[in-house]
């Protein structure tokens, strides 16, 4: 434990260029040209690993619900739920999610904004109770009831495949209004300045080559007072549910990736690159850095996930 | 003390992934600990189900170094394709895959999951069989796949009607199968058992010619059956045993009576199906083979 603390120093000043030097520090020949980084447990450069990273998610695409199901148990709605909730949109809210891939993120946004605005509309008809037939029937005809109140959720994703799970999804579950899906990559987001209220990103910053670079864009989209929330996988201190976490983790679920997906690598990477993330305060600390304010966060689970919280001032 | 247990668990298959390789290659590289590894709270430094992934080296981009790290990554693993898994994960895997495979019959990859990590006794037992004889020590020696690249389809469709070549290339035609989905091994932890259990799987289509079976349901029980009886491997029994559970009253009466008593008798008299090195004898005639084996005529049965 102590030389974990006397490491920290050092990981912070490497975890601030996002891997890269970690992985240089922690090899024991001399390397060739070319930024290495990390995949999983693999030191690779940083083209193969974006075509790596996409391989993975092309491959998972179809059964990626099913397989969130089983390795969490069905936690990780709760924990996707306490996202929105944190986030508590009101109507007329712009949100940008991105790795949003299969729309989980946003179907709760639209879900919660939704009822918010039936609140707001049922307050606003209350207040008109005093008023004569003709006076309401007006007020009707002024405004159209628009039932997601102007809110809007843009899905941006680097992955066809995800993009297109996540689009007959919302055919199927019935969402249409205010959504809409953009091919993207979180490095360089095809966005103008400026222009979102709340940025997200769910269990997807980890899967990004250049994170400080995906903090920098989100500061850049998000317009000033804006808020960015990061869901992600993170470290544990507690070290018995450390290890039963890690024999979890490494035991069951690439097994569980290759009887439901028929994909054990998939799932191997996933696990690995669990554990290559930044912890919670080395990603605070690189939050910070892309110039956000208010930095928080949040254990879900006694760290096994966190929340973490932002804003542009 | 359940912790330390499942421990030792985890960390055993590095000993024994060493020791079934055989003599050709190097030595494993001394283990690179991932600067990852270090961190707070964490302290399974090492997770085995990535032994052969973490243990890599970095890849330089240029330089003959690079193919000697390849080679050396490639020889830790075992063979193309190795994935190594330590017992408890074997055990969840088996589990798994014969829930999945009774749930969805489809799922192929799943039966062949299952034969490879439950065929520790039964692989064994089937390489030594191929080694005391001729014909199979010189499979094992050659070790020949049986790939549409390697096959001479053209020149097999010429062969005369009857012959084994002639009624293979039939019975791909018929089926609408070809001989390269076949998955290669993954979770065998010894390189010569791993070819074993591959060329098990590749003369399974030469089991539905020489027993006269199609690729439907009865048709693979039957062949399960043989097979069953012929290697041992709990996967085929398994299969024989469940495998009826998804077939009609009717074809169950048809498989009882008849099907699997000809199957049985047939897979006891004759000799070991993998001894047969099936490439050179495309010329061969079935009844011939089918004599020279062991197998009994099939009964004349719809199937």
């Amino acid at each position: 434990m102590a030389a974990a603390a006397a490491l920290w120093p050092w990981r912070a000043v490497l975890g601030r260029r996002g891997g890269a030097l970690r992985a240089l520090c922690g090899s024991v020949r001399g390397l060739a040209a070319g930024t290495q980084t990390h995949f999983g447990f693999q030191t690779v450069t940083e083209e193969e690993r974006r075509e790596k990273i996409n391989q993975v998610f092309e491959s998972v695409a179809k059964k990626y619900d099913v397989m969130n199901d089983s390795m969490t148990l069905g936690i990780h709605r709760v924990w996707k739920d306490i996202l929105v909730h944190k986030m508590n949109p009101s109507p007329g809210t712009l949100l940008l999610d991105v790795a949003g891939g299969t729309g989980d993120i946003a179907f709760r946004f639209i879900n919660y904004v939704r009822s918010a605005r039936e609140r707001q509309l049922q307050r606003k008809l209350r207040h008109h109770q005093n008023l004569s037939w003709q006076e309401i029937s007006e007020s009707y005809q002024e405004e159209q009831f628009k039932p997601l109140g102007d809110s809007q959720v843009v899905v941006c994703d680097i992955n066809k495949e995800m993009l297109k799970v996540g689009k007959q999804k919302a055919q199927y579950l019935g969402y249409s209004e205010g959504l809409s899906w953009v091919l993207g990559n979180a490095e360089e987001l095809p966005f103008d300045d400026d222009k979102f209220d709340v940025y997200t990103i769910a269990f997807g910053i980890r899967n990004v080559t250049r994170i400080d670079l995906a903090l920098q864009e989100a500061y850049r989209v998000l317009k000033p007072g804006g808020r960015f929330l990061c869901l992600e996988f993170s470290h544990v201190s507690n070290p018995i549910i450390s290890r039963l976490y890690d024999l979890y983790s490494f035991q069951v679920i690439p097994v569980l990736g290759e009887v439901i997906a028929g994909d054990w690598k998939s799932y191997q990477y996933l696990v690995e690159s669990i554990r290559r993330f930044p912890p919670q305060e080395e990603f605070k600390a690189m939050i910070e850095d892309a110039g956000f304010f208010k930095v928080d966060y949040q254990n879900l689970n006694l760290g096994i996930v966190a929340i973490h919280s932002g804003f542009k001032l | 003390m359940v912790l330390l247990l499942l421990r030792a668990a985890v960390r055993t298959p590095l000993l024994r992934a060493g020791s079934g390789a055989p003599g050709k290659c190097p030595p494993p590289p001394p283990p690179v600990l991932c600067p990852g590894g270090v961190r707070a709270g964490s302290s399974l430094p090492l997770p085995a189900g990535s032994a052969g992934v973490s243990r890599s080296e970095p890849r330089a981009r240029h330089g003959h170094g690079q193919q000697q790290q390849q080679q050396q990554e490639r020889c830790y693993r075992l063979y193309p394709g190795h994935i190594p898994t330590s017992p408890l994960q074997k055990a969840l895997l088996a589990a798994g895959s014969a829930a999945m495979a009774l749930y969805d019959p489809y799922r192929h990859d799943m039966v062949a999951v299952l034969g490879e990590t439950t065929g520790c006794l039964a692989l064994p037992n089937l390489r030594d069989k191929m080694r005391h004889h001729p014909e199979g020590y010189r499979i094992l020696q050659e070790r020949p796949r049986i790939r549409l690249s390697t096959l001479d389809v053209s020149r097999l469709r010429g062969l005369p009607d009857g012959s084994l070549g002639r009624e293979y290339i039939r019975f791909l035609e018929d089926n609408k199968v070809s001989p390269d989905t076949r998955m290669p091994a993954k979770f065998v932890d010894d390189e010569e058992l791993a070819y074993v259990i591959q060329r098990y799987r590749e003369v399974h289509d030469m089991m539905h010619t020489l027993l006269g079976m199609p690729t439907n349901m009865l048709g693979e029980v039957v062949v399960k059956w043989f097979e069953a009886i012929q290697t041992g491997l709990p996967m085929c029994v398994l299969g024989a045993a469940f495998g009826p559970i998804h077939l009609s009253a009717r074809k169950l009466q048809v498989l009882a009576t008849e099907l699997v008593p000809w199957a049985i008798r047939s897979g006891r008299n004759a000799s070991c199906i993998l001894n047969v090195y099936y490439e050179q004898r495309w010329e061969q005639p079935v009844e011939s083979l089918r004599e020279e084996i062991g197998i009994f005529p099939p009964p004349a049965v719809r199937v």
